[in-house]
């Protein structure tokens, strides 16, 4: 069982206003304003996202266009753990199918939901490039190896 | 016994990744140093004279891709592709978490030929801690002061497979959408906000270091005469050595799983690998003596590409997998171009019919037709890639579609 240390660290509130000014004037700086928005927020919120057009000089159109074509960047509300499964190739034939079955069980959602209390957000994503311990689940980006459906519980109950 | 031979990753674990000094201290900075002393023309002559070809997956000559590079531009690019999208692929997080200085080095090289003084590495969204690493690592060597006026910036993605293309991850650096461009203009002349660009992988560019350091006719001497050098493989699925090597290119792919990976996995028996990533083709055990390099997987309708080996057992179910494997391609087309955002959706749709025990004959054909479009008519590799598993395991695996065929003429059938 590997140790979990995403789960530490308080809430913390920004304003996005000072966030997005940190990347202005910074060319194509537009998709890291995002990241560093998302850190903050785990989404970019529509106020925030009318800014980050703004304060590049790009059309609303053409600021969400770029937050909704990358799969890491959300323009919805997530809660305060995503957690993803890999489903390529290499997973898949590792058992990626039972681990899916066993989130979705545990957290009571589908796939694409979030849980009722804000907490958890399950995602499918493509090759996170750890192939050499399959199948994959990350929580908030944090690899997590060799995950079987039983240890679901116990990997999940650890997010506080 | 088939034996790793470690160039890039001689030192992995023994010293500090992001450390300039550890590098330092065993040989590195000593390739840009010798780069530094050439004439941009002669230096490029020593890459093209190594035969260093590129480590992506298309397997163009580092040399000649820099020599498209107009001399005189004002500004210019160096860009480094960490973007390692193809699934069953972590080679380039492996050199950056063993050895980044030499992709820093490498990058500096390639500046010192073009007449570039800045490069940016555009590391995929799924290794936030790669582009921490990378951070450190550039403020280290910054501080020994072996980068000169060289300075280098990573970029984060945000998960999208198509941007390894390299126009895509362009466009994405500037931040727009990773949608590719038409070609031409390369980015050799029209790149990176319009400017002069060269893009290579990582591990083309830490290549780079041994190259200079140790000559070229010495790096033109390992492996395969017309794709020198070596070659980090990742080995994953039915395999008991499921982890990274790195090996002369002539290696054969029995010896790469074979020998290094120690065989299938559980005692099963060996059905099939993909090599390259969820794009490369399936090969049955008859062809696995060939050799991994660029041109003899080429020869034989395979593609060496990432260098993922993904191993499958004897009881794998190939439509499955290669049903699972037309799901990612829908997934990732970015939907620019019609034949492949089109035929990424068929594909998948005729696959999950086969899968589901609903398919027929003219199912199979269909596929086959829509390959070669797609191969034919996509605007970038993506969507010319997608079908290349099915092809493949129809020519190879053609009894494993056949048993799932609706039973239409007595014959055949589950």
């Amino acid at each position: 069982m590997p140790v979990h240390t995403f789960c530490e660290g308080g809430e913390k509130m920004a304003n996005y206003v000072d966030i997005i000014e940190l990347y202005r004037g910074k060319k194509g700086g537009i998709i890291e304003a995002f990241h560093a928005l998302q850190n903050e927020f785990n989404y970019i919120p529509e106020e925030a996202l009318g800014l980050v057009a703004k304060t590049f000089g790009v059309s609303e159109a053409e600021a969400y266009g770029v937050a909704t074509f990358y799969s890491y960047l959300s323009v919805k509300p997530r809660g305060k753990y995503i957690v993803r499964m890999c489903e390529s190739a290499p997973c898949h034939i590792a058992g990626a199918d039972q681990v899916v079955k066993a989130i979705e069980s545990y957290l009571g959602i589908n796939v694409g939901e979030t849980t009722a209390d804000g907490k958890f957000t399950f995602e499918l994503c493509e090759c996170i490039g750890q192939c050499q311990a399959t199948p994959v689940v990350t929580i908030n980006s944090e690899p997590i190896f060799n995950v079987s459906p039983e240890q679901i519980p116990e990997i999940l109950s650890a997010c506080k | 016994m088939a034996q790793e031979y470690r160039v890039l990753l001689e030192y992995a674990d023994k010293i500090d990744p992001a450390n300039a000094a550890d590098y330092i201290k065993v040989g590195g900075y000593k390739g840009l140093e010798k780069a530094r002393g050439m004439e941009p023309k002669a230096l490029i002559e020593e890459v093209k004279k190594s035969g260093l070809r590129g480590r992506g997956g298309a397997g163009f000559n580092a040399g000649m891709k820099w020599s498209f590079v107009p001399q005189d531009a004002p500004v210019k690019y160096v860009v480094c592709n960490l973007d390692e999208g193809e699934p069953g692929t972590y080679k380039d997080r492996i050199i950056c978490q063993k050895n980044a200085q030499a992709l820093l080095e490498g990058m500096a090289i390639c500046g010192a030929a073009i007449g570039s003084n800045q490069g940016y590495i555009y590391c995929r969204g799924e290794y936030p801690f790669v582009v921490d690493l990378l951070k450190r690592a550039v403020e280290s060597a910054k501080a020994e002061g072996v980068l000169g006026d060289f300075d280098i910036e990573a970029r984060m993605g945000a998960g999208a497979y198509v941007c390894g293309e390299e126009t895509a991850l362009i466009e994405s650096i500037e931040g727009h959408r990773g949608e590719p461009r038409f070609k031409p203009p390369f980015p050799g002349v029209e790149g990176l906000w319009g400017v002069p660009t060269v893009v290579n992988n990582v591990e083309t560019f830490a290549c780079l270091p041994y190259i200079l350091t140790r000559g070229a006719e010495w790096f033109a001497g390992i492996g395969a005469p017309k794709y020198p050098g070596t070659k980090i493989v990742t080995l994953t699925g039915d395999v008991v050595n499921s982890t990274w090597f790195e090996v002369p290119t002539d290696m054969t792919l029995r010896e790469v799983i074979f020998e290094l990976g120690g065989g299938v996995k559980n005692g099963k028996k060996f059905k099939a690998v993909q090599v390259g990533g969820t794009s490369g083709a399936f090969i049955p055990e008859a062809n696995l003596d060939c050799p991994i390099d660029f041109d003899s997987m080429g020869n034989m309708g395979a593609a060496l590409g990432s260098g993922a080996v993904l191993v499958l057992d004897e009881t794998r179910d190939i439509v499955d997998v290669v049903t699972r494997i037309s799901k990612f391609f829908e997934h990732e087309s970015c939907g620019k171009c019609n034949p492949c955002r089109e035929g990424t959706f068929r594909c998948r749709e005729i696959m999950e019919k086969i899968n589901n025990g609903n398919g027929s004959e003219k199912d199979i054909d269909n596929l086959q037709l829509l390959s070669k479009v797609m191969q034919k008519a996509a605007l970038c590799g993506l969507g010319q890639a997608a079908p290349i598993p099915i092809d493949s395991t129809i020519k190879h695996f053609k009894h494993e579609y056949s048993r799932k065929l609706v039973v239409t003429s007595g014959k055949g059938g589950h």
